[in-house]
């Protein structure tokens, strides 16, 4: 196990607070030279200060700035968990299919790859036939973006089983079940790990862009953000919105990063 | 007839005219005669390829033979393979519990035969440890008292302490001979290390290269318990130039 030396605090924060304080400066740059017109560059591309002053604040009103944002990022919040959760159980259901037998695999893996290459978006009239518009419909995409991570982590790693793990459990004449239960499953841990690590990004993504399509039902912060887009006299509030599902985001990644890597961290041996 | 039927008891490991043929066509195995009774540690030398290790798995089941006999109880076999193939996400107690687990014991019993097979391979302290945090030579410890649980009649060790460094090994010999006494198990060793094998066991057998056959069986009289310095002993040097000697044949 090789050991990295780990860069001190002060460089692994100041680094990427740099790089956010160049990605600023060019903002107003590219802001300030790009329009002559200050009321119409407000509309097309706000300075980031005004994206706080009057996208975010004031942070208590019902109707203007942060609360509203945060009302609708609950929604989004639920869709997504909801979401995340539907992907990850059906995701280690079907791997779990998969690896009982080869035809299995070959009948369906295909169809996993094309759910990770159909442009879900151009498929909505189709979903809205089948799914509606409400919560349903939302939790369909969500599953549809985050599910390929998770079926293909799993399947690579029930499939990576330790080939004498797999000669011990035969000569204990353990049936299929205990094989799957008590080696291939454990096996597969580590790289479900990453695999809902990967999902929880999409998750969010999928959770934001359903509410691009679908109007019907509770709304979430991308419904807020697709309606403040038609006046662009609200694009700080359009941005404000989208900061916080950026934000949400990192949270989400953040979040389940941290309960994956505990969840192995006592025995695995990352190398 | 009472005679014929304990002599079929005492044995271990009887095999008759084995051979292996390989799908694509590769003779692995060709009539080799086996016989191992209770009691006795036997410890099989040869040159690499010659298909030692096939001649376990063929005896544990995980392969079957193309013709010839294999009479073994395969309820009660200890299998010891060449990397401690522990599961990385249970402590040593519970590696140490798998095949009592598997064979449907129930946990007060389990817990008890792991605790004494720890004692038996002096992990004892390391029981809530994981595989990662020990060592090569506490793993194979592991491993080893893993195959103990159950108080098989045969063991079956492939190669278990080719990957360790010598002085490990010696120790893990000494160990493995004290256990051998104690336990009362048959043994059928495969190792590379004429030494190791000599060290060990009863009888060493010499294979010969692919096919595989049994073409040379020295008896190894020291007796039990043997002191670690015999591998230093001229008579002990002396078996081990006539097991080099065949094995030089055996690669021709």
């Amino acid at each position: 196990m090789s050991r990295i030396r780990r860069p001190s605090l002060r460089f692994s924060t100041l680094l990427p607070m740099a790089t956010f304080a160049s990605f600023i400066a060019l903002w107003y740059l590219y802001a300030t030279f790009n329009y002559d017109n200050p009321v119409q560059r407000r509309n097309a591309l706000p300075y980031p200060h005004e994206i706080v002053t009057d996208g975010f604040m004031p942070v208590t009103d019902k109707v203007n700035g942060l609360r509203p944002i945060l009302g609708y990022m609950w929604p989004t919040v639920k869709v997504t968990i909801l979401g995340l959760s539907i992907a990850i159980l059906l995701g280690i259901a079907l791997a779990v299919l998969m690896n009982l037998s080869r035809s299995v695999e070959r009948a369906l893996f295909p169809y996993a790859v094309v759910l990770q290459t159909v442009p879900i978006l151009a498929i909505t009239p189709l979903l809205t036939q089948l799914f509606g518009e409400e919560l349903g419909v939302r939790l369909v995409v969500t599953v549809l973006i985050a599910i390929f991570p998770v079926i293909t982590n799993t399947l690579f790693g029930l499939q990576s089983t330790d080939q004498m793990h797999h000669d011990l459990f035969t000569l204990n004449h353990v049936s299929r079940r205990t094989r799957l239960w008590r080696l291939e499953l454990p096996s597969a841990l580590p790289s479900l790990m990453t695999g809902i690590r990967i999902a929880s990004g999409s998750a969010v993504i999928g959770s934001v862009v359903a509410d691009f399509f679908f109007v019907k039902g509770e709304k979430g912060i991308g419904y807020y953000i697709r309606t403040r887009q038609q006046k662009s006299i609200e694009r700080p509030e359009m941005f404000a919105g989208t900061i916080t599902a950026s934000i949400f985001g990192v949270l989400m990644f953040l979040l389940v990063g941290w309960v994956t890597t505990r969840a192995i961290r006592d025995w695995h041996d990352k190398d | 007839m009472p005679l014929t039927a304990d002599k079929m008891s005492d044995s271990a490991l009887r095999m008759a005219n084995i051979s292996l043929t390989f799908a694509d066509g590769t003779q692995a195995l060709e009539n080799l005669n086996l016989n191992i009774q209770s009691g006795e540690f036997v410890s099989i030398v040869g040159p690499s390829g010659c298909g030692k290790s096939t001649l376990l798995r063929l005896a544990s089941g995980l392969l079957a033979q193309t013709q010839g006999l294999c009479d073994v109880d395969r309820t009660s076999l200890g299998y010891v393979f060449q990397d401690p193939t522990l599961l990385p996400w249970r402590t040593v107690r519970r590696n140490v519990e798998l095949n009592a687990e598997l064979a449907g014991m129930d946990k007060p019993s389990r817990q008890k035969a792991a605790d004494t097979a720890i004692d038996l391979v002096n992990l004892t302290g390391y029981e809530d440890k994981y595989p990662k945090q020990l060592s090569g030579g506490m793993k194979m410890r592991c491993s080893l008292a893993r195959a103990l649980v159950l108080q098989p009649n045969l063991f079956l060790f492939d190669e278990p302490f080719a990957a360790l460094d010598e002085i490990t090994r010696e120790h893990l010999n000494d160990e493995l001979l004290h256990l051998f006494q104690n336990q009362h198990f048959a043994s059928l060793f495969i190792t590379h290390s004429i030494q190791e094998a000599v060290f060990l066991s009863t009888r060493v057998l010499v294979m010969s290269a692919r096919p595989g056959r049994i073409i040379a069986e020295h008896a190894v009289d020291f007796p039990y318990p043997r002191h670690p310095d015999i591998r230093y002993q001229s008579d002990f040097a002396e078996i081990c130039g006539k097991i080099s000697a065949d094995l030089k044949v055996a690669h021709s």
